[in-house]
């Protein structure tokens, strides 16, 4: 056990902090009342080498690790929520790309994810019938010739309106059993029709957009991975996805928490400031207790990942007590500054509806819950 | 960071989890019904070394870490509640505070015998009158030449009957309230010390919990701990170091209610079929279990900082604080999935539940946890 950050670690820290908190914290209300696209933040992080940091420097990415990753994106998501998970999606996709692709489609692909020049990477497994049921996808690749030819709808896209490549989930095969395959669909490829961008409540920068495939035509060099291959790399993605999401939300919290407690130093009432009230302290300390402890997890299941040692488990257990801790403290920060809270001058409710997001996705709660039930009752059980 | 355990915690993981599970577990269910002081395991865990594991080998410990500590803690509480805290009290509470405020003189005479399990500690902070308030001691100690003359009574000691030593506080200068109080070793053999019927408890009830009555005790100077008004300071240091080895006790005893409830919820069958199946049961176990590995990762943080001497008030706070609710939230969740069984017992659940209870309490309520990291936070 040692919980020193190594030199690079607490670099990319100080560094991504200092560029959080300087140039992104201060455009984000409005990133967020104009659900406009942080164009301007993620040209900074790719400039920074912070768009390609899971995968190698010969595809033009900073392979800092995981737990770098973590830190980053941690202090990304304090700054500006939505800059966080457009991030934390196109970091997934390339991760994934460098994984399961072969070398042709990591030279494609990867160095423009990383420079983010010609767009950012998406993924596409979630439909309007496949939800946490990520299995019962219907949206189908059938082979013709020397292509795969796509029909489907997607839902709840995040990035899938300025995606240079889009990681698709599609049914191949119908036999004894379901065979799932990932398609690699580039932007603008004919016959992929982008919806309009979901209203939400939050994370309003970031864009969340549905995509049709009609008779979507791709090259069968196209497939990431092999046939049927794709249910495993979109759950292995996800495991990484999901130590992503949880960092995002300590960020959240951390930032709900800073200005909760500065508020409560400086907000006088009966003749004091509420931070001398017990009340106030005690839900400050919850809410320290709890992200800490978020933070622990994340960076034990990052350690995990980056050292080749099964994570999934310990993945579920940071994002369900790191989302659901990070939902509470966003919450009692509202609280903390009370009318003040609830009004947009004031950043806490826009990260109470930032944060809302992380406990339903890349995986609810409830299938975090799952996935850890299932390995605590053996891997065949319940 | 690495969050791989060393040869050494593996090691003591492995060891002190076969001790636990062989000789103490089976003995639990008798030792919370009878209250009797489990000796023989006492004496088992000195050979062990577990007495005073992360006191150096020179003065009769282990030499080992305080993650090593944590561990140790947690393996002996999963089997036994009372038998970990009995450990704890000796470890964190009695020898701590002499390794590190001692001189050379006392750490021989008493640190050596308490740390090698020849002997045991006790500690002596808590008064009818001064609980979460530790600062308003009631005891006196009026320095009468070589002599400080003791008096006042301390209440709520654990292993007060079976104590050789006694690490105590007493009000050497009443004006300076809480910068008055000066630490001291007692010996419990000293005239004039007397040891009260043990409470009867909730749980944990094979630990003695006494009050320790002190009359006209006559404790020579050179079994001052520190100086004159440095005892506030040794006990809140003290407390520190014991939070996370209350924190580790929290984190056994709520493994305990897990792994009891996953074995019975596989086995128990209604509508048909295994409970474990049901999604209710499993979330209550998939909670325990995240909750459960949260509190652990606070308390080996806490336990490396103190290791590495670094400050690590919050830190233990934060541990102890988690722990602790985690405890008493397992145990809750333990008694439910057993339903009318949890509450019967021939079960271990609902001995779980009541051992779990005190972890919220003693070395620090809740709220003085919640008090210390607030403070912190605010002073930021």
């Amino acid at each position: 056990m040692d919980f020193t950050l190594t030199e690079e670690q607490s670099q990319i820290r100080e560094m991504v902090r200092s560029l959080a908190r300087k140039e992104f914290a201060p455009g984000a209300a409005e990133v967020d009342e104009s659900a406009r696209f942080p164009e301007e933040n993620i040209r900074k992080l790719a400039e920074l080498g912070l768009m390609g940091m899971l995968f190698p420097a010969e595809y033009g990415g900073s392979e800092t690790g995981a737990v770098a990753y973590s830190l980053a994106l941690s202090e990304i998501a304090s700054g500006c929520a939505s800059t966080a998970v457009i991030l934390a999606v196109s970091s997934m996709v390339g991760e994934t790309i460098w994984r399961f692709g072969n070398e042709e489609q990591r030279n494609r692909y990867l160095p423009a994810l990383a420079s983010a020049t010609d767009g950012i990477g998406a993924f596409a497994l979630t439909e309007p019938e496949a939800g946490s049921d990520a299995q019962a996808i219907s949206t189908t690749a059938v082979r013709d010739g020397d292509s795969f030819v796509l029909n489907g709808n997607k839902v709840f896209i995040t990035n899938g309106d300025r995606a240079a490549v889009t990681i698709v989930m599609a049914v191949t095969g119908k036999g004894d059993r379901k065979e799932i395959s990932a398609f690699l669909v580039e932007g603008g490829a004919k016959g992929l029709t982008v919806g309009k961008p979901e209203r939400k409540m939050g994370l309003k920068g970031s864009a969340t957009v549905s995509l049709a495939l009609e008779d979507c035509r791709v090259p069968d060099k196209a497939m990431l991975g092999s046939p049927g291959e794709g249910f495993r790399i979109a759950m292995s993605a996800l495991d990484g996805g999901r130590i992503g999401i949880a960092a995002q939300a300590v960020g959240i919290a951390r930032a709900a928490l800073d200005s909760a407690a500065a508020y409560a130093k400086e907000r006088k009432q009966f003749g004091q400031p509420i931070s001398e009230f017990q009340a106030i302290q005690f839900m400050l300390a919850d809410s320290a207790t709890e992200v800490d402890a978020s933070w622990l997890l994340i960076c034990r299941a990052a350690y995990r990942k980056e050292r080749g040692q099964p994570f999934g488990r310990e993945a579920s257990m940071a994002k369900v007590f790191a989302t659901e801790a990070g939902n509470r403290a966003c919450h009692k920060a509202v609280q903390i500054l009370g009318g003040y809270g609830y009004i947009r001058d004031y950043p806490l409710e826009r990260h109470l509806r930032d944060i809302k997001v992380a406990t339903i996705y890349e995986g609810t709660s409830e299938i975090q819950r799952i996935v850890v039930a299932r390995d605590l009752l053996g891997r065949h059980g319940a | 960071m690495v969050f791989d355990l060393t040869e050494e915690q593996q090691m003591i993981q492995d060891m002190a989890r076969t001790f636990a599970q062989k000789e103490v577990l089976p003995k639990a269910a008798e030792l919370d019904e009878t209250g009797r002081y489990p000796e023989e395991l006492v004496r088992q865990m000195a050979e062990l070394g577990l007495m005073g594991v992360a006191v150096p080998e020179e003065y009769g410990g282990a030499g080992m870490d305080n993650i090593c500590y944590a561990i140790a803690m947690e393996e002996i509480s999963r089997a036994c509640a009372s038998t970990g805290v009995i450990l704890s009290v000796n470890n964190s509470l009695a020898c701590d505070p002499i390794l590190r405020f001692g001189t050379e003189e006392q750490k021989e005479k008493y640190l050596t015998p308490l740390a090698s399990g020849k002997k045991l500690g006790c500690f002596g902070l808590t008064e009818p009158g001064a609980g979460s308030d530790a600062g308003s001691q009631k005891t006196t100690a009026v320095r009468n030449g070589e002599h400080y003359v003791v008096n006042g009574t301390k209440n709520f000691i654990t292993n007060a009957p079976q104590a050789d030593s006694c690490v105590l506080f007493a009000m050497t200068d009443r004006e300076k309230k809480h910068k008055g109080i000066t630490a001291f070793i007692l010996d419990m053999k000293y005239e004039g010390v007397t040891v009260g019927k043990n409470e009867k408890k909730m749980g944990i009830n094979a630990s003695a919990t006494a009050s320790i009555i002190l009359e006209d005790v006559k404790i020579p100077v050179e079994n001052r701990l520190g100086q004159d008004g440095d005892g506030f300071k040794v006990a809140m240091h003290t407390l520190d170091g014991g939070r996370i080895g209350i924190a580790a006790q929290a984190v056994g005893i709520a493994r305990a209610s897990l792994e009891d409830a996953l074995a019975y919820a596989k086995e128990r069958k209604q509508f048909g079929q295994p409970i474990a199946n049901f999604q209710a049961i499993q979330w209550m176990l998939a909670d325990m279990a995240t909750e459960i590995e949260a509190a652990r990762m606070l308390i080996y943080r806490a336990a490396w900082l103190k290791d590495r001497k670094a400050r690590h008030s919050k830190e233990s706070s934060m541990a102890k604080l988690y722990a602790s609710e985690t405890a008493m939230r397992a145990g809750v969740k333990g008694i439910q999935i057993h339903g009318g069984y949890g509450y019967i017992k021939e079960y271990p659940a609902e001995r779980h539940f009541r051992d779990a209870k005190i972890t919220e309490i003693y070395e620090g309520t809740s709220e003085v946890q919640r008090m210390v990291i607030a403070s912190a936070l605010l002073k930021d």
